[in-house]
């Protein structure tokens, strides 16, 4: 499940005969099997693992509690959890959302222009050097609404890649297309539309994947920053709140959350870069042996 | 396509396009084309040989628009009035055949068209008899990663030829290509050029290419870049299979080979 199935019936399969159709389908099942049975097999060995080593020794459940325990947690704990995690869901999904708007914005003008890029882009660097957890304070000083500031917070985090990867992928347009497009007198537009764009998109969709990912992050780390404040509360604040009270299942149940955050994003990102760029880019075409 | 008033000796005899005595020197001090002047006529197949560094896609680059003259001209004697608009009936087939990869092979041969505003429909016609010209016509809705090198090639010719270009332009299009298919590719750009009376201005490093295409072979020679010899290629038109192994192709292969060793000796002679 986690690592992504690359399904492509290639086109030229149509053209084999029956038979090797069906072998081909026979070895792509058996793959895809593996990819999902041999990590779920791991999973399943190390959480009975787990349950083993807490039962056998007496493990009391505040140092650690047993897989069953956690879920039975989450079970009872569910109805202030789901909104928690809903929280934290829109504070992650927002933060992703204004970074590709200013990511894909910057980048674009960066590309156009090299003044604005070789005055611009120091800053931006700095912005992603300096670690979030030092800034945050300050942010949270600075902007009344909890919301507002934690969502600058990850929106920081989880810009940069979406900048960078627009840049160097706008840059990427082949040389010759550039010349052919040179050569009919295309418009800037033109030019853009159908050269630039299409050209950055692989390097984009890659920048998402890594975004996806650290907009999580971004709204946990500013969650913990800023404390349990404000009406509403995320996932970062529940497991803070768990540690005050030493309520350890409860800490892993909401981990255990923030974790399948992480995956549905990586998961979606990569179906999203897949379905775009599945029949034309190396990288997410299936080769034929 | 326009034609312009005069008479058609006239025409035939003022070239299409001209290079007076045009020169590239590059910021770095580079010399790669020093004085060179050409006359293309239309109607001619012209290939601009040499080793690497003699300037010959300099010079292509340059009648392309692609590339300014650092001194000298290029020049459009036929049609001085629309010089500004020349650029619109040149094509150019690069070595590679760079293709868009995100686009199917209609809509990269269609792409000449669509930067002139040619909506996909208005083109459809345009764009299938491109494809049928180089027997690509089953292959309009695939993707070019599923073709063939030399299909590519074929590909990359089509959207060359969509515009109905006046000038034909080719940067060693098959230097990548295997043997056969370049022999098979060869012919193919021959009878384009018969058929449609297309002019041609073809870049190679291939002394055997050069003679069994063209009408005219201008030898170049490196450091800097210019012209040693401009030989003039008789032989049969339509050329013949049987072209490739007569005695009297033998002889101008071994003629040009020979003005070439020069331009390579003069190297030699300048160190």
């Amino acid at each position: 499940m986690l690592a992504p199935t690359i399904e492509r019936a290639g086109r030229d399969a149509a053209v084999d005969d029956d038979d090797a159709g069906r072998r081909e389908r026979t070895r792509a099942r058996r793959e895809r099997m593996l990819s999902i049975g041999a990590p779920l097999l791991v999973l399943v060995v190390a959480l009975g693992g787990w349950e083993l080593f807490v039962r056998l020794n007496a493990i009391p459940s505040y140092i650690l509690p047993a897989p069953s325990l956690v879920l039975q947690t989450l079970w009872t704990k569910w109805p202030s959890l789901q909104s928690s995690l809903l929280f934290t869901v829109k504070l992650t999904l927002w933060a992703l959302l204004l970074a590709i708007v200013g990511g894909v914005a910057l980048g674009t003008l960066f590309a156009l222009s090299r003044t604005v890029e070789v005055s611009l882009f120091p800053y931006a660097v700095i912005l992603q050097v300096t670690p979030i957890i030092a800034i945050a304070p300050l942010i949270m000083i600075y902007v009344d609404s909890v919301m507002g500031a934690l969502l600058i917070c990850a929106w920081i985090v989880a810009f940069f890649p979406i900048l960078s990867s627009t840049v160097i992928g706008l840059r990427s347009a082949d040389h010759n297309l550039r010349d052919l497009f040179t050569l009919y007198q295309a418009s800037s537009w033109q030019r853009f539309r159908l050269l630039l764009a299409p050209s950055a998109l692989p390097y984009f969709l890659s920048g998402l994947k890594v975004a996806g990912g650290l907009a999580l992050i971004g709204a946990v780390v500013a969650e913990f920053v800023a404390g349990a404040a404000g009406k509403e509360t995320g996932l970062a604040s529940r497991i803070f709140e768990a540690s005050f009270r030493s309520d350890v299942p409860l800490m892993f149940a909401a981990l255990l959350l923030v974790s399948l955050c992480g995956i549905v994003i990586f998961l979606v990102t990569s179906w999203v870069s897949r379905k775009v760029l599945g029949h034309w880019h190396e990288s997410e075409l299936k080769r034929e042996r | 396509m326009q034609s312009t008033s005069a008479p058609a000796g006239a025409e035939a005899s003022t070239p299409l396009i001209r290079l007076a005595r045009a020169s590239k020197r590059y910021s770095n001090g580079t010399v790669a084309l020093r004085d060179m002047s050409l006359d293309v006529r239309r109607g001619e197949f012209v290939s601009l040989l040499g080793p690497s560094g003699c300037g010959k896609s300099t010079a292509l680059r340059m009648m392309a628009g692609l590339l300014e003259p650092s001194a000298g001209a290029i020049e459009w004697p036929a049609d001085e009035k629309r010089a500004s608009e020349h650029t619109r009936d040149v094509s150019f087939v690069f070595q590679e055949p760079t293709l868009m990869p995100w686009a199917t092979v209609f809509d990269n041969v269609h792409l000449p068209l669509r930067i002139a505003g040619v909506s996909r429909a208005r083109a459809d016609a345009d764009v299938r008899a491109a494809l049928a010209l180089v027997g690509l016509s089953r292959f309009a809705d695939v993707y070019p990663r599923e073709l063939s090198g030399g299909m590519k090639m074929r590909a990359s010719i089509a959207r060359a030829m969509v515009t109905r270009p006046r000038l034909l332009l080719m940067d060693e299009p098959f230097a990548a290509l295997d043997e056969m298919t370049r022999a098979k590719l060869n012919d193919d750009v021959l009878r384009l050029w018969r058929e449609l009376g297309l002019t041609v201005v073809f870049v190679t490093h291939n002394v055997w290419e050069a003679v069994y295409l063209s009408t005219r072979v201008v030898v170049m020679a490196a450091r800097p870049g210019r012209v040693v010899e401009d030989i003039a290629i008789d032989g049969p038109q339509p050329r013949l299979e049987s072209f490739r192994t007569s005695p009297a192709y033998a002889q101008v292969c071994v003629r040009v080979s020979e003005s070439l060793k020069h331009t390579l000796s003069d190297v030699g002679a300048d160190h």
